[in-house]
């Protein structure tokens, strides 16, 4: 059966994933699963550039603008409420809606390329300048403080209706983990349905796809829109992870970051860039324990040799390998078979 | 009459240095269609080539304005020969490639120079008073070095062989190939003299706003902001939207603080983007440089 790029092969690593999430405490220290929740939350965002970038054609610089519109709507959204349940929703529809609107002004504008990325990337830059002179008593939703360069505090996720009964990071490590396999099986299965369909082939030919029928603009619209939501929840996992959001999740690193992932994992697939945040992530903060190497200069170089060398990223690259390694096998049994058949014709 | 003097020199100021720091960028971008986000990692490194030097004994002037620009322009060749030129046509790769190598130069000077500055080096031009307000004499010397810098290059892409060349490659590169012209030297020079003005620039600026491994960021944001609302024409682009996004930037600034300032010119230049998705000079003056 063909795994690679069919939803079954979807459905197989979520399985996967189900059995790492379950065999995950005895394997790792518990300081390790607390980690691990932003990391999850870092891999969503990955996996949010992957459908918008790889499947839709469409380079966002700015991606982390939408990561941390969720990560600052869930923190106020929760302080506020009292409970982490209906703060989750208000995140994901706050990127969303943001999104929609930005991506109305660049689609419909005919923006594209480079000019699109520019144009996300001074979104992200103008949250950021604006984000970090929030400080002073004056500027507060409700009743959360912006808090200017400290960012302000996430509170932790905790029971659906009971405000008071806060998860343990053994739970929360349960819950992101379910729903990083929720994004990833949802992504999966969009890029199958005709809208997911539509979107590749504007990928790989806008004009044409226009010229057939379709509103390319509304497509990438909704694309954009759906990416941005689930990287609003990637936001709200990471602040969970981390108790707190500051600016910084709207900084330039972070968008790098990002694009790095997907780049190594590999553009055109949504497993790839998870499991290259998971790796480079780990990669990088044990490297920022030794001192040996500066994690820029492993990042950058990480990042040349694989634009120059890789530049479909891992995955696609392995799965490559095998395909092409079946293709032989099915050619060599092609051939016997012929030369049977020829055997017997001529007795 | 002097506040609006020493305002408009303010702005005149803000204009120029947003030049200054995108000219480098938009030699690279308008000549040869390629972004080089390791465009801020060129200016920091000319500013430590002027606090090393200046450190070790050397004129500052000498340093600032022959050997910041030499030190990079060498290494602008290097990564020239080693890195952009494979992956010419291919403009989101060689973003993301630069952006790699600007990481890389972050990570090298970091290592190497420690993540803090090492020597703070003064302007060395005193104030100059206009009535009751005073004004750097530095700023005044930087408005003057961008514009005979402006003019160089007109100069050289107008008057020159090496611009006729150059503008020959820019126009159609395969008819210059076919009249016997080596477009890959060409673009080899190019950007190593793109490089080399970013040296200039971050040699320059290293007195005001003194080194540090990550100023190339500050830097990049604004400069590849300025290169694509300006388009493709280089000196054109440049100017005009410089003229544009630093005067907004100036305004803004004076009327409510340095934050709405940087959010204003941003802000402009998205609506800029929308309106004209080419940039300024994609839309008018096409038949500039």
């Amino acid at each position: 059966m063909r795994l690679y790029g069919t939803f079954s092969g979807t459905l197989v690593v979520a399985g996967l994933a189900i059995i790492f999430t379950l065999l995950a405490p005895s394997i790792f220290e518990f300081f390790t699963i607390i980690t691990l929740t932003q990391v999850i939350g870092l891999s969503i965002l990955a996996l949010s550039l992957a459908l918008v970038w790889g499947f839709g054609g469409i380079l966002c610089f700015g991606q982390s603008a939408f990561f941390g519109i969720g990560a600052y709507a869930y923190s106020v959204a929760a302080v506020n409420i009292g409970g982490s349940t209906g703060a989750i929703f208000i995140a994901i529809l706050a990127a969303a809606i943001f999104a929609a609107i930005l991506g109305y002004f660049v689609f419909y504008g005919k923006v594209s390329d480079v000019y699109l990325a520019v144009i996300t990337l001074t979104v992200s830059l103008i949250l950021y300048s604006l984000m970090r002179r929030t400080s002073g008593p004056e500027y507060k939703i409700g009743k959360a403080l912006l808090g200017g360069f400290n960012g302000t505090g996430s509170p932790p996720l905790n029971v659906p209706g009971n405000g008071s009964a806060m998860l343990f990071p053994m739970q929360t490590f349960y819950v992101s983990m379910a729903v990083l396999i929720t994004a990833y099986v949802f992504t999966g299965w969009l890029v199958t349905t005709k809208f997911g369909r539509v979107c590749v082939s504007i990928r790989e030919n806008d004009v044409r796809t226009e010229l057939l029928g379709y509103d390319t603009r509304l497509y990438k619209l909704g694309l954009f829109s759906i990416s941005a939501g689930i990287a609003g929840l990637g936001g709200v996992f990471f602040c969970v992870g981390v108790t707190r959001v500051t600016p910084d999740v709207f900084s330039l690193g972070q968008s790098a970051l990002a694009i790095i992932w997907v780049i190594v994992g590999g553009r055109m697939t949504l497993i790839g860039p998870i499991l290259a945040t998971f790796v480079l992530y780990f990669l990088t903060s044990s490297l920022g324990s030794q001192q040996v190497f500066n994690a820029n200069l492993v990042l950058g170089i990480i990042l040349v040799i694989f634009v120059l060398l890789v530049p479909n990223g891992v995955v696609p690259t392995i799965a490559g390998w095998f395909e092409r390694r079946r293709t032989k096998r099915y050619i060599r049994q092609k051939e016997r078979r012929m030369k049977l058949r020829k055997h017997r014709a001529t007795g | 009459m002097d506040l609006f003097f020493s305002l408009a020199l303010q702005i005149l100021y803000g204009i120029a240095n947003l030049a200054l720091i995108s000219l480098g960028l938009a030699i690279v971008f308008g000549m040869m269609r390629v972004i080089n986000l390791a465009h801020g990692e060129f200016l920091m490194l000319g500013g430590y080539t002027v606090v090393v030097a200046t450190n070790n004994g050397v004129n500052i002037w000498f340093a600032m304005l022959i050997l910041a620009p030499l030190v990079v322009g060498i290494i602008g060749l290097i990564v020239e020969r080693c890195l952009i030129q494979w992956l010419y046509g291919r403009m989101i790769d060689t973003l993301l490639a630069t952006w790699g190598l600007s990481l890389l130069f972050i990570g090298i000077i970091t290592s190497v120079f420690g993540a803090s500055t090492s020597t703070v080096i003064s302007p060395p031009l005193g104030a100059v008073t206009i009535g009751d307000y005073t004004s750097s004499g530095y700023e005044l010397f930087l408005i003057f070095v961008v514009i005979v810098l402006l003019i160089l290059v007109y100069l050289t892409l107008k008057f020159t062989s090496l611009g006729l060349v150059a503008r020959a490659t820019m126009q159609n590169a395969d008819m210059a190939a076919c009249l016997g012209i080596s477009t890959s030297r060409i673009y080899m020079v190019t950007f190593s003299l793109g490089a080399a003005v970013s040296g200039l620039a971050g040699g320059l600026l290293a007195p005001i706003t003194g080194v540090l491994p990550n100023i190339g960021v500050i830097y990049i944001a604004k400069a590849f902001i300025t290169v694509i609302s300006g388009g493709s024409a280089i000196l054109a682009g440049t100017t005009s939207a410089s003229v544009l996004l630093g005067g907004v930037n100036g305004i803004m600034s004076y009327v409510t603080g340095p934050t709405f300032g940087e959010v204003a010119l941003l802000f402009t230049a998205i609506i800029l983007l929308r309106l004209m998705p080419t940039g300024i000079t994609g839309r008018f003056f096409r038949k500039s440089q």
